[in-house]
């Protein structure tokens, strides 16, 4: 690499920057802003609509009764909440061990070929639309058994290993070496060692990881179309059909009656609220509990 | 081949030979960690697993299919469940056309927000505008579709769309009904879901561009934006590229909100103002309904095509961006 301070210094003219170049810069810079507002604004409408036409619409029959027949106003979507928490309890119980798991796996004993083929598996599965988990959910237990909680809990479950998986791995491989051979050197073995030090050590990470993948399963809709298919009455049995808050949402915002409209919006507020308030109780928690383990 | 092999015997000879026992037995050890290895081991082969799964379960799901109608599936534009005769063309133009449409809108969109928030906006405005940008990708698909059919849907058929027709009608892409519903609100609720995705990928390509090829273009006398279109986004193309793929990967794949305002018939109309269907949208509106076994076994062949291109979308995008941030440490030197 040549010395620039060997290069004799040439006599430098600074021209002025012409008045088109620094129109051009200024318009450049409006345009990035209104592409920010352009974005923004969006978020904005959705978020004001969410509350206005939602809040407005929340009532107590709407957290308490079960839909009533077509046509008929009032009712709500109690049945909804309540099969909502049964599929994600399901896929969570399948999915995050699973996921913790590999994770585990991949930090542990995956630097290999291996390990390799999960870890780029893994970034695949994270990129196959959803309808298609819902088809394979539909293969597996729907087809010749009926639709169950059980088959949508499945689908969401494949949904959630992907994530969870890789970033258990990531907060796995930040826990510092050392850490590990310390315990190794005080005879600890090695399972011992990555649950109660290396696991532990990385607990935080771990959640939040679980509560992002939680979160982005908890609103869909398309895996459940034809697995957990919907029920207009109570469900707690896994291998029963069940009604889930997205797919009640969606069901009602295709309808043509006003009150299922209100409702559609009364439901989506309350998904969003559950899905925000879920992922700040367990961060919480976590941030709170952390200071004890570490 | 006879040559390599008593090399090949020599070395696993000397691989295999026992290593030097433990000098401490400590309690809970070897078994234990073999039963705990093996567990872990099983749930990464389940990730293996379940791509082998979702694989066997499209391809032997769509096979009666594949035997009626060979390659001509992909050509044939009738969708005749009644008559069992199944096309899936206009469904293949349905995604394409709506994903490029989202495509046109979000791309200039995503990549200045993504300039904005590196080059141009108070350091402590960076990271609340990110998230804000960001909280877009955490709305469910549904809650999109709500939002599009009582206040996108108006809008267009009341302001937009006339407008459109009017000003830009005889480019034939903007003709018809002004509706609202169509594959113009498809691609525009599309295009609000996938910004979140190619502005953050954007956004991090921008930030691994090294600071002295700003420093080098500003110092020649190039103003603010002669240094962002010459020092920066010319670096970061290919990330950004594969940024923009991968938002196509989920365009195409995203089922919910689009089926909401597409209209859902199966036509193939060169007006944007025109009913559209996507491959997603077909298998939401008629799996759980389908019946005889040719019909069911359509839509699954439409889902493994969905599988397909965006396994191939997402790996393409995956490695493009894989080399800008392997690539960067190496220019970063020179």
């Amino acid at each position: 690499m040549p010395d620039p301070m060997s290069a004799p210094t040439p006599q430098v003219v600074v021209p002025p920057i012409s008045l088109r170049r620094r129109v051009t810069d200024h318009v450049m810079t409006g345009v990035a802003v209104l592409t920010v507002v352009l974005v923004l604004a969006p978020l904005v409408a959705i978020f004001g609509y969410l509350v206005y036409k939602g809040l407005g619409s929340l009532n107590w029959a709407f957290l308490t009764q079960t839909p009533k027949p077509v046509g008929e106003p009032g009712g709500g979507m109690a049945n909804a909440i309540v099969g909502s928490m049964l599929i994600l309890g399901i896929a969570s119980l399948i999915g995050v061990p699973f996921g913790i798991g590999a994770g585990i796996y991949l930090a542990e004993f995956g630097r290999n070929r291996f390990g390799a083929a999960i870890r780029f598996t893994a970034d695949v599965l994270n990129g196959v639309p959803s309808i298609v988990i819902g088809i394979v959910a539909w293969a597996l237990l729907v087809r010749g058994r009926g639709f169950s909680a059980l088959a949508g809990g499945v689908a969401l479950a494949i949904m959630m290993v992907p994530t969870i998986c890789r970033t258990t791995e990531e907060m796995l491989l930040l826990v510092p070496q050392a850490l590990r051979e310390a315990a190794y050197g005080l005879g600890v073995p090695r399972w011992r060692t990555t649950l109660s030090i290396t696991l532990r050590t990385a607990t935080s990470g771990v959640i939040t990881g679980v509560m992002l993948a939680f979160a982005r399963v908890a609103g869909e809709t398309a895996p459940l179309l034809f697995t957990a298919l919907g029920n207009t009455f109570w469900n707690l049995r896994y291998d029963q059909p069940t009604a889930a808050l997205p797919l009640q949402i969606y069901v009602y915002a295709n309808s043509a009656y006003d009150d299922w409209h209100r409702q559609a919006w009364a439901g989506s507020f309350v998904l969003i609220l559950l899905i925000v308030s879920s992922v700040a109780a367990v961060r919480y928690a976590v941030r709170r509990g952390s200071f004890g383990a570490a | 081949m006879p040559g390599p092999q008593p090399v090949e015997a020599t070395k696993v000879t000397a691989l295999s030979t026992p290593r030097t026992a433990p000098l401490l037995h400590v309690s809970g050890g070897e078994v234990p960690d073999r039963i705990f290895k093996s567990l872990m081991t099983v749930c990464g082969l389940a990730v293996l697993g379940v791509l082998v799964l979702i694989v066997y379960s499209l391809i032997s799901g769509s096979g009666l299919s594949w035997h009626a109608f060979g390659f001509k599936f992909f050509a044939g534009s009738d969708w005749d469940p009644v008559g069992e005769h199944f096309g899936a063309l206009p469904f293949i133009y349905g995604t394409l056309v709506s994903s490029i449409v989202a495509l046109v809108i979000a791309v200039p969109l995503a990549v200045g927000v993504a300039v904005f928030t590196t080059e141009m906006c108070p350091k402590v405005f960076r990271a609340p505008l990110s998230f804000f940008v960001e909280l877009l990708a955490a709305i469910p698909s549904v809650i999109y579709g709500l939002w599009a059919i009582f206040v996108l849907v108006p809008l267009m058929s009341g302001y937009v769309e006339p407008f459109l027709g009017k000003t830009l009608g005889w480019t034939g892409l903007f003709t018809g009904a002004p509706y609202g519903i169509g594959m113009l609100a498809a691609g525009i609720i599309l295009a609000v879901m996938i910004i979140p995705i190619i502005s953050s990928i954007a956004r991090e390509v921008l930030m691994v561009v090294p600071q002295h090829q700003r420093e080098a273009v500003l110092a020649l006398g190039a103003t603010r934006w002669e240094m962002i279109r010459v020092g920066v986004l010319r670096n970061a193309r290919a990330g950004i590229v594969g940024g923009i793929i991968l938002g196509l990967g989920r365009a195409l794949g995203e089922t919910m909100a689009v089926t909401m305002v597409i209209g859902n018939r199966p036509e193939i109309a060169k007006s944007l103002f025109a009913p559209g269907y996507t491959m997603a949208s077909v298998l939401a509106n008629e799996f759980s309904e389908a019946t005889g076994d040719t019909y069911l076994s359509a839509l699954v062949e439409i889902g493994l095509a969905l599988f397909v291109v965006t396994i191939i979308v997402n790996a393409l995008a995956q490695l493009l961006v894989w080399t800008v941030t392997r690539g960067q440490p190496a220019r970063g030197n020179a």
